[in-house]
């Protein structure tokens, strides 16, 4: 009898198998393993401000400055909601950009643009669209959900000295995203991603990513001071430079409804 | 500037007074403060305009050259409190009429979690229409400055927005009106008659310091966003009654009625599109109508990976006063295309047809701006009336296209 039940649960381990692939490892599982413990270590931070400095250059290096000021409110169960307010150049001043990034399905985003007082809606569906002008789409600079991809480990890599995970990452939203695939190395110690190759509807490699300048906040977070994004097919570039970071400055979700857009200096 | 009344003169003195304060406070500011949260913004710009044909009326020019300035000022103090400051001023070479001073803000603000005061004189927008924009009605329009009536006066206001998790409630005391602004007699885009803006009458016997009131509930519902309000008090759209002025020249007597309106925007999201709707019922000005205007906005986004976006726009606009109605949109078809080619400079072109169905009247609008450093722009304006009727109120502007030139240097 004790033997039949021996036998019996060696069964029941095998036909539980294919649904434990995680243990087993699948290039998959791994790479989905690998996004869930980013997205793990990076949650709780509650909200952040911090102020960027976004460079384009253009093939010839001429260059072209935009100041912007960046405030997200992380929200439970659902994805970040973020304001993003310019600066600079003067005659966009005070134009703010408001997004509610959704896990699943897409984002809600508004913009104020101040000399009208107007707050206007806009169609999230434009991810492949330039942000501002720079090389960053509006999908590169939406938070990054882990709902929002399927994942697949490639290798493992030793990358500028850290090894790392590459793992390419497949948007959900296929009709819509301007990729394919985004291919990320993510070091193996901090799970920070520290380049991104960006391929494009044809396969062919559009854009690199790379940080640069990480910093640990609250003793936990890492944020990357530069970012550099290159685009291989038109010879432009877009660096981010932050600066100010500060973590829990007590945001609040009324700070992130339409309203707030009509107030914000 | 003959034939002012006292009233007008003593408005026009306060408002010079006002302009004086405004612009000394601004530079004592600048040249003493070590205040926090201090900040001096704005724009100067210099406008040419010409137009290709022969004026209709006598005295009107060929072309103008003109100045305007908007600087801005704003403090802020902890817990919220913040003012700010928004002369307007624009010297025309032509014009009297649009030359003209306005303080478009000058309000205190008071921003709590749930709540926003605001005290003085500011402005706010409704709508979510491109071509018409039919239930704003807190600001007057200043139609000197463009004829697309999107430029608006600074209008004195008491205003309390209440934000909870059920919506938004805006709550409006408006105790002083403003008069709309039209073309004076040397200045094209006007009526053939020109407007006596110096003889305005009211049904209310406060005329412009009747208090009017407005209530306003908004709110989003996933895809959807919308608002419906109530508007009671004096309309920002007058009447015209014909009079001869004391030089013996036939004139129209702007005539502003006690109305009220109701209003509706509503706007959802699905995909690349975008649907949008106003209307609006309105009584007291004449008999009661309705009014709508409604249509869509569509996307194409990085055509071809070219980095440009190509939004087409359709909108289509009624009002059942049909040949009585005041906005020229009584049964209108409107196309537009807005190319964002989104380069450095923020190069955008918006063109624009409108089509009137009842009767032949068709005008085509195009607006093209760029960059050039951090802090010069320039923009391009063209109007063109393609065909008018007789029947419509646009056919005394149908000599009136116009190419305009802007170049702006904005601090």
């Amino acid at each position: 009898m004790k033997r039949f039940i021996n036998i019996l649960l060696i069964g029941l381990a095998i036909q539980l198998m294919p649904h434990n692939r995680a243990l087993a490892g699948t290039t998959e599982d791994k790479g989905l393993a690998i996004a869930m413990e980013a997205n793990k270590r990076d949650t709780g931070f509650k909200d952040y401000i911090s102020e960027m400095c976004m460079i384009l250059r253009n093939k010839h290096g001429k260059e072209s400055i935009r100041n912007i000021r960046i405030k997200v409110l992380e929200v439970e169960n659902d994805g970040d909601k973020s304001l993003t307010i310019f600066d600079n150049p003067r005659d966009v001043k005070g134009t703010a950009f408001l997004n509610y990034t959704h896990k699943v399905g897409d984002d809600d985003q508004w913009l104020y643009m101040p000399a009208l007082k107007r707050v206007k809606r806009i169609s999230s569906r434009n991810k492949s669209g330039s942000f501002v002008g720079s090389e960053f789409s509006y999908e590169d600079i939406s938070s990054q959900e882990v709902e929002k991809y399927t994942y697949k480990w490639i290798r493992d890599e030793t990358y500028q000295g850290s090894p790392c995970f590459v793992v390419d990452f497949y948007p959900v939203d296929k009709k819509n995203s301007g990729y394919t695939r985004q291919l990320n190395w993510i070091d193996k110690k901090e799970y920070r991603v520290l380049k991104t190759e960006f391929y494009d509807k044809k396969q062919s490699h559009l854009k690199t990513l790379t940080f640069s300048g990480y910093n640990i906040y609250l003793d936990k977070y890492w944020r990357a001071d530069k970012l550099h994004m290159i685009n291989h097919q038109n010879g432009k570039s877009t660096g981010l430079e932050f600066e100010n970071y500060k973590f829990l400055t007590g945001l609040k979700i009324t700070d992130f409804n339409k309203n707030s857009l009509k107030r914000i200096r | 500037m003959q034939g002012l009344n006292n009233t007008n003169t003593a408005v026009t003195k306060l408002k010079i007074l006002l302009f004086v304060i405004i612009v000394n406070t601004v530079l004592v500011l600048l040249f003493t403060s070590n205040l926090p949260a201090f900040e001096l913004t704005g724009y100067v710009k210099v406008e040419g305009k010409t137009f290709f044909n022969k004026a209709l009326f006598t005295r009107q020019q060929r072309s103008s050259m003109s100045i305007a300035a908007q600087p801005e000022l704003y403090h802020e103090w902890g817990n919220g409190n913040s003012l700010i400051a928004t002369p307007f001023a624009r010297i025309d070479s032509v014009d009297a009429e649009r030359s003209h001073l306005d303080i478009r803000e000058l309000i205190y603000q008071r921003a709590y979690d749930t709540w926003d005061l605001r005290l003085g004189i500011g402005k706010v927008f409704w709508g979510v229409t491109e071509f018409l924009h039919l239930v704003d009605i807190i600001n007057q329009t200043d139609l000197v400055e463009h004829i697309d009536g999107e430029e608006k006066l600074g209008q004195p206001m008491a205003h309390l927005s209440l934000a909870r998790e059920w919506g938004v409630v805006d709550m409006f005391v408006l105790p002083f009106f403003r008069e709309r602004t039209f073309p004076g007699r040397r200045g094209r885009l006007r009526s053939g008659i020109v407007v006596d803006t110096d003889h305005a009458r009211y049904e209310s016997s406060a005329e412009r310091y009747n208090v009017d009131l407005a209530l306003r509930y908004s709110n989003t519902l996933g895809d959807w966003d919308f608002g419906i309000y109530h508007f009671a008090g004096t309309g920002r759209e007058p009447t015209f009654s014909l009079k001869i002025n004391s030089e013996g020249r036939l004139r129209l007597i702007p005539y502003y009625e006690q109305i009220n309106q109701t209003g509706l925007d509503v706007q959802s999201v699905y995909g690349n599109w975008l649907y949008k709707l106003e209307a609006l019922h309105r009584s007291g000005q004449g008999e009661s109508f309705f009014a709508c205007v409604g249509g869509f906005e569509y996307t194409f986004v990085n055509i071809s990976s070219s980095r440009i976006d190509l939004g087409v726009i359709s909108e289509w606009a009624y009002d059942d006063r049909e040949d009585k109605c005041t906005t020229g949109f009584d049964n209108d078809l409107m196309m537009g295309a807005r190319i964002a080619f989104n380069d450095a400079a923020s190069s955008e072109v918006l063109m624009g047809l409108i089509q009137d169905i009842n009767s032949a009247g068709t005008i085509f609008t195009l607006e093209a701006s760029t960059r050039i450093t951090d802090h010069w722009s320039i923009s391009l304006n063209a109007f063109f009336m393609l065909d008018s009727s007789s029947r419509d109120i646009s056919y005394d502007l149908r000599n009136d296209d116009y190419l305009q030139f802007e170049l702006f240097y904005y601090f």
